[in-house]
């Protein structure tokens, strides 16, 4: 064993994991990457269909309701321009409030409805995803700062 | 006046800081020993002030002394004793406070029990130690003062976010911070050793019991945090691969890494240029973990005490912290001498072997947190990288690794024999895979995914204890003998043993619970009644209970299995009185087998309310698991040859007369 054959194996192995990790990742970013979309974004003509998505604004005034069976609900998000009605059946977040701020995963059906799978908690009833406040700005609504 | 104390303490210790951070580091180079002995008295001294400063914080806090801003928005008089005590690192000044204070302890901690350093190496690592804190000094007082006033004191504060006002949540913080901060220690050792150019093993028995120690402390920290998301948040999961979880999970890897490498420098005096390299990174994570935390700059379910604004300042101490120890260490890491050679099957070859997973694990782990901020600075698309990137990515490179955790020990240093040590570990493999077959044979619902995490976690328990019993020559001596031999292991073997078996038992719990759990979503009325896991759960219905700073509705349902009356669980809705702010409490009973998991939803209107129920099997084998991890680490820590500042710089000894193989001599 010299010196140099062990500093060969250390190189060897070193570039035999990184390349393993390297095609792990972008196997990985090719399927998992949920993009982020203002409801502005999502009423627009050249949204591409069928990928899932997080959809992001505000819970529309007076727009939640909730179906017969107590667990399935309606709402609309709202970037104040454009609105995407929304279905999801479970339990929501504790802050979960309308005219607050939200984030919903899942997919847009064939009628305009956007199925969500998971409606997204925050931790502060005062906080407003950054995500939401910048397609809020996107859409020339924001009233913040 | 208390508060001005506290601010001119603050500003003393940031005198204090910039003294201990420049004249022992000239006085080292210049060898004036009058220049070096400033070191520990600055040390003790900076010590002091910040722990005035967050004394006087504490005292604000305390006495709701709503004159100070910090207190205002953050506290409230009706919060219990214990929360206002830890609403002092609840928000961003006081949490910022609290890493200064463990910095600055952990400073004096070298002063105090380093006394057998060198005094040159002593004062070098003082002198960074210093600096650091004068970059995090300057920090809260330019950009986060906690003491800033404000002119017409409110009569109530704002009060402390309640999800807050949870005992296990109240300890995450500090303890984070002590595992955070504690890999400072093994950063300020790596650049004073650039500087004074010279990496020994003494040099690895300083830094092994610092390093041991944060990451002893970030173990709790990051168990408690994600065992008070399990029964805090109600939504039954325990790890959410957030941008602010991997914050804190990526310096743990790292450290991990670290821990196995310095290893290898105390005892064969080689692998040095890459230890320094992974104390320095450990710590440069830490930074940035704290960075993405503080900012805010990462969309993220933990949005306590952020602003965006003193994200610039963070940044540029990280590029100036990390590019310049990077910068030093490429121009003095070359001119470190590497030790002895070694075969790729053997002690050192293993430990290389786990620091490249690792190091490519953090890799993928920092990518994934990274990817959607870069992606968002360079073509503004918007994207998350959630749990399913993690999962694909970062399991395939532990499974190796668990894998041969348990080789690792079996071979002796410098030349091993793999066939050999399967051999001595046949036992264990067959055990290890015989469990999971039955388990995949008889049980059904099972996966292959759930079949080898089984396999690999009954592998790393059995394994090491395995290599244990082995040690101790049980079965192949007599009892007393063995018995004897067991409590004469050096303290740091069983610290091993217990550690790996402990994250093997995490392993086992994890998948169980994951693979077998069972959920239940329903509207419930008043008397309807839910079976789950073989447990009938009755709706008894909802009562209002008033707390000390909230209102609650509690539901009540009761459980039987098998006819028989069994317990009562009690999940609640709170709305706390100085927010608003809702908040679920989820009713959990532990069994043997496994927790029984409510919690409720919203009223329907009709008298019907949103249920949801978890049965999830061998879960709190992953707390035992966790703890025993940590005590593994304790115990390594009273090691006569880890002990704080213990070990004497060995006279020169030439590398070849390395301590004797720990496994194949004893």
């Amino acid at each position: 064993m010299t010196r140099k054959r062990q500093r060969m194996i250390f190189v060897v192995t070193g570039l035999i994991s990184l390349g393993v990790a390297t095609g792990l990742v972008l196997l990985a970013l090719g399927d998992n990457l949920v993009f982020f979309h203002g409801p502005s974004e999502v009423v627009s003509e050249e949204f591409p269909p069928q990928r899932r998505f997080r959809l992001g604004g505000l819970v529309e005034e007076g727009s939640v309701k909730r179906n017969e069976d107590g667990l399935t609900v309606e709402f609309v998000v709202t970037d104040l321009v454009n609105v995407v009605p929304v279905t999801f059946t479970g339990i929501l977040p504790d802050l979960f409030r309308e005219g607050q701020g939200v984030v919903a995963e899942g997919r847009l059906g064939a009628d305009g409805v956007f199925v969500a799978t998971e409606v997204l908690a925050k931790h502060d009833e005062t906080y407003i995803p950054a995500d939401v406040v910048d397609a809020l700005k996107a859409a020339g609504q924001w009233q913040g700062d | 006046m208390v508060a001005e104390l506290g601010h001119f303490a603050l500003i003393l210790a940031l005198v204090m800081a910039v003294v201990q951070g420049t004249i022992p580091l000239i006085g080292a180079q210049t060898r004036s020993a009058a220049w070096i002995a400033v070191a520990r008295p600055a040390a003790n001294a900076q010590f002091a002030f910040v722990a005035i400063a967050f004394a006087a914080l504490t005292y604000s806090f305390v006495v709701s002394d709503f004159s100070v801003l910090t207190v205002a928005k953050n506290s409230h008089t009706l919060k219990p004793l214990m929360y206002k005590i830890t609403g002092v690192w609840g928000n961003h000044e006081g949490s910022l406070l609290l890493w200064i204070l463990i910095l600055t302890l952990f400073g004096a901690a070298v002063a105090w029990f380093g006394t057998n350093l060198p005094p040159g190496l002593r004062a070098r690592v003082l002198a960074v130690q210093a600096l650091i804190g004068v970059g995090f000094l300057s920090f809260i007082l330019l950009t986060s003062n906690p003491f800033e006033r404000i002119l017409e004191a409110p009569f109530e504060g704002n009060g402390l976010n309640p999800l807050l006002q949870d005992p296990g949540l109240a300890f995450h913080p500090p303890f984070l911070y002590l595992g955070y901060v504690g890999f400072s220690m093994a950063f300020s050792f790596a650049v004073a050793a650039l500087i004074e150019g010279r990496v020994d093993p003494a040099w690895a028995r300083w830094v092994r019991p610092w390093t041991l120690a944060a990451w002893t402390f970030l173990t709790v920290g990051i168990v408690l945090g994600s065992w008070w998301a399990y029964y805090e948040l109600g939504w039954g999961g325990f790890w959410f691969w957030d941008p602010v979880e991997n914050a804190s999970f990526m310096p743990w890897l790292a450290g991990t890494a670290l821990l196995h490498s310095a290893i290898v420098v105390e005892r064969r005096d080689t692998l040095k240029s890459w230890t320094i390299l992974l104390a320095i990174l450990t710590f440069s994570l830490s930074l940035l973990g704290t960075f993405i935390v503080r900012s805010g700059i990462l969309t993220s379910v933990h949005a306590f005490a952020t602003d965006p604004e003193r994200g610039y300042f963070i940044l540029g101490f990280l590029v100036l912290v990390i590019g310049g120890s990077l910068i030093l260490y490429a121009v003095r890491a070359p001119a470190l001498k590497s030790g002895g050679v070694f075969a790729p099957i053997s002690r050192e070859g293993a430990l290389v072997l786990n620091n490249l997973l690792l190091a490519t694990a953090t890799a993928t782990v920092l990518l994934g947190t990274l990817y959607p901020l870069l992606l968002d600075l360079f073509t503004g698309k918007k994207v998350s990288v959630g749990a399913p990137f993690f999962e694909a990515t970062f399991f395939p490179i532990m499974a190796p690794l668990l894998a041969a955790a348990v080789f690792g020990p079996m071979l002796p240093w410098k030349r091993g024999d793999l066939m050999g040590a399967f051999q001595r570990l046949r036992v264990a493999f067959f055990l290890s895979g015989g469990i999971a077959l039955a388990v995949w044979a008889f049980v059904s619902g099972g996966t292959w995914l759930s079949t080898l995490g089984i396999a690999l976690g009954a592998w790393l328990v059995a394994g090491s204890f395995a290599s244990l019993a082995e040690r101790i020559k049980l079965l192949r001596a007599p009892l007393a003998d063995s018995l004897r031999r067991a409590i004469h292991l050096p303290r740091s073997a069983w610290g091993m043993t217990l550690a790996h078996a402990g994250l093997g038992l995490f392993l086992l719990g994890g998948t169980i619970m994951l693979t077998w759990q069972t959920e239940s979503i329903q509207v419930m009325r008043p008397g309807e009644v839910i079976t789950v896991a073989g447990y009938e759960l009755t709706f008894q219905g909802v009562g209002d209970v008033p707390g000390p700073n909230y209102m609650a509705e509690r539901a009540l349902f009761s459980v039987s299995r098998d006819g028989e009356a069994f317990t009562n669980l009690l999940p609640e809705k709170r709305a706390y009185v100085s927010s608003g702010m809702p908040t679920t409490e989820a009713g959990i009973k532990a069994t043997w087998a496994g927790d029984l998991y409510a919690v409720i939803g919203d009223a329907d209107g009709t008298g019907g309310w949103a249920t949801r129920f978890f049965f999830k099997p061998f879960v709190h084998w992953m707390w035992i698991g966790a703890s025993v991890m940590v005590l593994g680490g304790v115990i390594s820590l009273t090691d006569r040859r880890h002990r704080v500042g213990a070990p004497a710089r060995r006279r020169k000894s030439a590398t070849g007369a390395a301590p004797a193989p720990q496994m194949a001599g004893e």
